[in-house]
């Protein structure tokens, strides 16, 4: 069989997608579009994260510190200037005057926060592992003390609130498509390879000419630049960020997307945000259903552990399974399958 | 600034100091044996501070007992902890040990909502404790005075155990070579039990001094100690008791300072001030103040 060409196939499946989105946006009430939006964030938050996690082994839970820098940026930004010198009075003039439009200010969010990650990278990147892990941590708790904190900027503990409602499925949408081009590009690129090289060996990587360091930080910065611009569409989706908007909690839950799908696979990273934002979406009137609040995020903790013994390489491991080829080969197991059942039953 | 205010802010900086100190060693035991940072450890202080609560309530127990009742829930759920999610996973790789922890932590956290509510409860301490007793110029609660007191007690008795114990002695092969120890026939499950069971029961002490000191408590509030816990073992050197406790009391010293000492407006920035410390330290002094350096850190 002739392979396919994937990047023709990447568009006749975002044209599909299109499609999708187009009749989504015209048929479905605002609760389920609001809820396909937290999709697509999630999906860029999860591969974006795989970037640093999964290509590059980089076990950083940042994430949340650069949505809230990607998050604040952007709402300044587009805030009316009408509407700045009552919610920021002490803004400085150069600031309250401006009023970009939505996609240069994600744009700037997005660039804000991977500087961030990019000047903390510097020195914190030296650290491995779980030292990484607790130091990237510890930035989520000092990008949450500034927000609070430079209340000139950001109005403390209150955040911003009546953002103007900008983020809709298409925005959201057209993010996604990109995050999943560049990390699909980047995976098969020379970049994307040294990434991996230095996740499987870094000393080996080295005696290979790979510059360790500017590897390590272009990834880190890379995955902090979509993280800021999903803090962008989240904030201008639910028209609200505060310092707590993203917890540590839920670089948590992101770290999950990426360990179930399997640390570098990006369909796996997309497939399982896409999954657990729907369970927990469905969860929630359960859980309040039965009063147990909290009882969703313990079955995913659970679920983690389960994971992490039984199955420790996610699900699909660093694989990018053609998802063409894997429906045929299931169907051709199910039919062997029940061929072999029925010999049973006889 | 007189020099009594400086006194007074320097004993509460030993006080805190006490809390961190206890927590901290949780995490150098843990680490020093199984190489694990048990993110769920400062859950651990949440567990304490609500046994402490259950048994003044329901058996109506006197402070004394009450503590010893904390040291052996704090055990016993440390061990469970161990034997149901970490032990599966021994051997894996660093990175998964600490996001199973991450887990047990939501696990614990959420099983808190879901039987306590997020509320906040009031917990109340003998009237006894609440009293002040004055210490030259100095004028402190008797229950900050019993916190330091009780800190120094668990700690020195931990210190003896580790050092003229055999199973002390055990316990320090097993932290210095894993594999050696068990070719010197040192039953290696029980001593990472023991770890867990020792380092359970301090956290869960430090949860119940913890709530005596800002008489509340909630299914969350193990969080930010267990973290700022987790800065002070850095401090130290992870893996090193004796370092977890002098950075826990560094920490808390440093941490009561900054507040009290520079202009108020500056006090927001506590948390800022103590995570960019622990990042300066793991940059500038990888190892802690008392730890020694490992080849690896990966």
């Amino acid at each position: 069989m002739e392979r396919r060409s994937p990047l023709l196939a990447y568009f006749a499946a975002a044209l599909v997608g299109a499609v999708l989105v187009y009749i989504a946006s015209a048929g479905l009430d605002p609760y389920i579009l609001s809820i396909i939006a937290f999709i697509g964030i999630n999906v860029i938050l999860a591969v974006s994260l795989n970037i640093t996690n999964g290509f590059t082994g980089l076990f950083s839970l940042g994430h949340p510190a650069f949505m809230t820098v990607g998050g604040y940026v952007t709402a300044i930004l587009t805030l009316p200037a009408a509407r700045k010198p009552h919610l920021l009075p002490d803004l400085p003039a150069w600031l309250a005057q401006m009023n970009w439009p939505f996609l240069p200010a994600l744009v700037a969010g997005g660039l804000c926060a991977a500087l961030v990650a990019a000047v903390v990278g510097f020195p914190v990147l030296r650290l491995r592992g779980h030292y990484l892990a607790v130091a990237t941590l510890g930035l989520i708790f000092i990008i949450q003390g500034l927000a609070t904190n430079l209340d000139g900027y950001t109005r403390g503990a209150l955040g911003l609130n009546g953002l103007p409602e900008l983020t809709n499925l298409w925005w959201v949408y057209g993010w996604m498509l990109l995050t999943l081009y560049v990390c699909w590009k980047l995976k098969h690129s020379s970049l994307g390879r040294t990434m991996l090289a230095i996740r499987e060996n870094e000393l080996a990587a080295a005696c290979l000419g790979v510059k360790i360091t500017r590897t390590r930080i272009l990834s880190f910065a890379l995955g902090a630049f979509f993280a800021g611009v999903a803090g962008g569409l989240w904030a201008h989706l639910v028209t609200l960020v505060t310092p707590t908007s993203f917890t540590f909690l839920f670089a948590f839950q992101l770290v999950v997307m990426v360990v179930l799908g399997g640390t570098g696979s990006i369909t796996g990273a997309a497939l399982i945000a896409a999954i657990l934002t729907v369970a927990t979406e469905l969860l929630h009137p359960v859980e309040e259903a039965v009063g147990l609040y909290g009882s969703s995020q313990l079955l995913l903790a659970v679920a983690v552990l389960l994971v992490l013994i039984y199955r420790p390489k996610g699900l699909f491991g660093t694989a990018e399974p053609d998802l063409f080829a894997w429906i045929g080969k299931w169907q051709g197991r199910q039919q062997t399958h029940s061929g072999s059942k029925r010999q049973r039953e006889v | 600034m007189s020099a009594g205010y400086i006194l007074e802010q320097i004993a509460n900086g030993i006080i805190l100091g006490s809390m961190y100190a206890l927590i901290a060693i949780g995490f150098s035991l843990i680490y020093g044996i199984v190489r694990l940072i048990n993110f769920a450890h400062g859950d651990i202080v949440t567990i304490g501070a609500f046994a402490m609560l259950a048994s003044v309530a329901a058996i109506d127990a006197p402070f004394p007992v009450a503590i010893v009742v904390v040291l052996a829930v704090g055990a016993g759920i440390g061990m469970l902890i161990e034997r149901i999610a970490f032990r599966p996973m021994r051997g894996a790789p660093q990175v998964t040990g600490f996001i199973a922890s991450l887990a047990v932590a939501i696990v614990i956290e959420n099983l808190g909502i879901m039987t306590l509510t997020a509320q906040p409860r009031n917990f109340i301490v003998p009237a006894y404790l609440g009293e002040f007793v004055h210490l030259g110029s100095l004028q402190i609660r008797a229950i900050d005075l019993a916190i330091v007191v009780l800190a120094i007690l668990l700690m020195t008795a931990l210190a003896l155990f580790v050092r003229f114990t055999k199973v002390g002695m055990a316990m320090r092969a097993t932290a210095e070579n894993y594999n050696v120890a068990r070719l010197m026939g040192i039953n290696i499950d029980r001593m990472i039990m023991l770890a867990f069971a020792i380092g359970s029961a301090l956290a869960a002490a430090a949860g119940l001094m913890w709530g005596s000191k800002y008489s509340q408590i909630s299914p969350l509030m193990g969080l930010i100690p267990g973290l700022k816990a987790f800065v002070a073992a850095v401090i130290g050197g992870v893996g090193s008791i004796s370092g977890a406790m002098l950075g826990g009391y560094v920490l808390g010293l440093a941490e009561v300072l900054f507040v009290g000492l520079l202009p108020p407006e500056y006090s927001g920035y506590r948390n800022v001030f103590v995570f960019a410390t622990l990042i300066v330290i793991l940059l500038v002094m990888p190892n802690g103040l008392l730890g020694r350096s490992t080849e690896e850190r990966a």
